[in-house]
């Protein structure tokens, strides 16, 4: 091989290296531009009164997002708490039983529920929820999530336990602990940073979410924590917010969303903090 | 012969349609160390886990005939009792990651939810890691979790752990394969030690830990008992050709 096939050889190595690199950044940027734009306009508008007391009639200056961040907060809590037990059981189950044919009708319906549009999942609950109960209402908003968050939380559950080594199962079974005492005193245990981590995912994940909230939360002016009302949350005060014709209220979008970007933010490390703080080593 | 604490009557097993263990008669005498031995695949570990209702959990696995412990057909008791009188240990370490050392010693109380003042714990944890040779290397650091150990010391740690609920018989299933010559020759050591306290079945790949450990040795050959007898005499003197020839290194 000639000396000049070996340079051109490398130059085409550069080249490309250069433009994997290139394309690589590209997908980042947009995030940076997003954190750096929804900073920039909105860091100016938090303080405490921002972030501790509840919104002021229109005109009024002032007022805050209290009620707002009270009722993710809330919606949160009752999602969490719906799916926190369906979700793992059934990552359970089809992490025990993988051949068996309810574990992949189980698979295939998590596969389609996440990928069910927000907005069909609230139309969903307004119609198995809100009907019924002849108003919008937390709870109703709550289940909404729960269903959005679901999937994640199945998935992981199911990855982590099917990580966790028969060998464990065995030293439990050898000591003649029976098979649900090993199951929930060993082998969850042992996935409990997975599963974590899926639920913690699942929360960013729905932190963020509006349209199943359009139908069944519904958004609420006053400051309520009853869950059998309607009640507010973040991404539905930025919508109501954003969208209506008072440089004021822009201003309190801009703000809630640096508020949402930073507990998501906060949320994806403390996923990447509890992996590598407490991986199990077997 | 001593007195036998373990018989097995026309034992079989299998696996799906095929039975992996023959009709297999024979009696294992009380506080010894029977290595069980025989070429890959002549149902060694098959066997072994029969003994402790183990077996059954695989997937169409299963056996029958009898496995008589002292005057009981264990085939007849419940898995889970029968595994509290015959305690097991891996080829591979496996203390449970998420508890301390202590923890996993009394892990067969703890898991059972079997409550004991916490004194007559501090008893079984000190007295099993000192009949497993461990107490001294872990005194100091009981209620750290295990993970900081070496693959010896947890495999030495899982003897603790199957020594604690009082065991009649312990079972091991090639214990030493995962680990290097010097923890190997610590654990053999502490075998023989432990046929004071227990009987110990073995099974092992290694001829050398089988003359140097065990004082009856039972050989295996595709699912058949074809021997059963002291060590020295099945080694220095086999019955049966098949025998002599793996113990000649010209099967295995």
């Amino acid at each position: 091989m000639t000396e000049t096939n070996l340079k051109i050889r490398s130059i085409k190595n550069i080249i490309f290296r250069t433009i994997i690199i290139g394309v690589a950044l590209l997908a980042i940027l947009p995030l940076f531009f997003i954190i750096f734009y929804v900073i920039k306009e909105g860091l100016s508008a938090i303080n405490w009164e921002f972030i501790s007391s509840v919104a002021k009639p229109i005109g009024e200056s002032g007022g805050g997002i209290l009620s707002a961040l009270v009722g993710s907060s809330i919606l949160i809590v009752i999602a969490v708490i719906i799916a926190i037990p369906i979700g793992i059981s059934a990552g359970l189950y089809i992490s025990e039983h993988s051949d068996s044919k309810l574990s992949s009708m189980i698979r295939l319906s998590v596969e389609v529920l996440q990928g069910t549009p927000s907005i069909v999942i609230g139309i969903i609950g307004y119609f198995w929820f809100v009907k019924p109960m002849g108003h919008f209402s937390a709870l109703s908003g709550g289940i909404a999530l729960a269903l959005m968050m679901l999937p994640m939380i199945v998935k992981t559950a199911e990855e982590t336990l099917r990580m966790i080594p028969f060998s464990l199962k065995e030293a439990s079974l050898a000591l003649g602990v029976p098979y649900y005492k090993t199951i929930l005193k060993v082998i969850l245990p042992a996935g409990l940073s997975g599963i974590m981590t899926g639920v913690i995912i699942g929360i960013a994940r729905i932190a963020g979410e509006t349209a199943p909230l359009l139908f069944t939360a519904f958004g609420n002016a006053f400051f309520s924590t009853n869950i059998l009302k309607p009640i507010d949350s973040l991404p539905l005060l930025i919508f109501n917010y954003a969208t209506s014709p008072y440089t004021d209220w822009h201003k309190m979008a801009w703000g809630a969303s640096t508020v949402l970007i930073f507990f998501i933010l906060i949320l994806n490390i403390t996923t990447r903090i509890i992996v590598n703080k407490w991986k199990i080593k077997y | 012969m001593e007195n036998q604490i373990l018989t097995t009557e026309n034992l079989f097993a299998h696996y799906g349609d095929i039975d992996t263990i023959k009709n297999v008669n024979v009696s294992f005498p009380k506080n010894s160390i029977t290595a069980i031995m025989g070429p890959s695949g002549c149902g060694k570990t098959t066997f072994l886990r029969c003994l402790n209702r183990m077996h059954e959990l695989t997937p169409n696995a299963g056996s029958r005939g009898k496995i008589i412990l002292h005057d009981e057909d264990l085939n007849k008791l419940e898995p889970i009792e029968v595994r509290r009188k015959i305690g097991m240990v891996f080829q591979r370490p496996n203390p449970f990651p998420t508890m301390t050392i202590y923890d996993n010693v009394i892990a067969g109380y703890k898991l059972n939810g079997i409550r004991k003042k916490r004194i007559e714990f501090d008893h079984i944890v000190e007295d099993s890691l000192k009949k497993a040779g461990l107490w001294e290397e872990v005194k100091n650091n009981l209620h750290k979790k295990g993970s900081f150990l070496s693959g010896g010391q947890q495999q030495r740690l899982c003897i603790a752990r199957a020594l604690a609920v009082n065991p009649e018989i312990i079972l091991m299933d090639e214990p030493t394969s995962a680990l290097d010559p010097i923890a190997t020759k610590i654990i053999e050591e502490l075998i023989v030690e432990l046929k004071n306290t227990v009987t110990v079945i073995m099974v092992t790949h290694n001829l050398a830990q089988a003359g140097r450990v065990s004082d009856y040795t039972a050989f295996f050959y595709l699912g058949d008992l074809l021997e059963f007898g002291q060590t020295e005499k099945v080694f220095t003197n086999p019955k049966n050709e098949i025998t002599e020839k793996f113990l000649t290194g010209k099967i295995g």
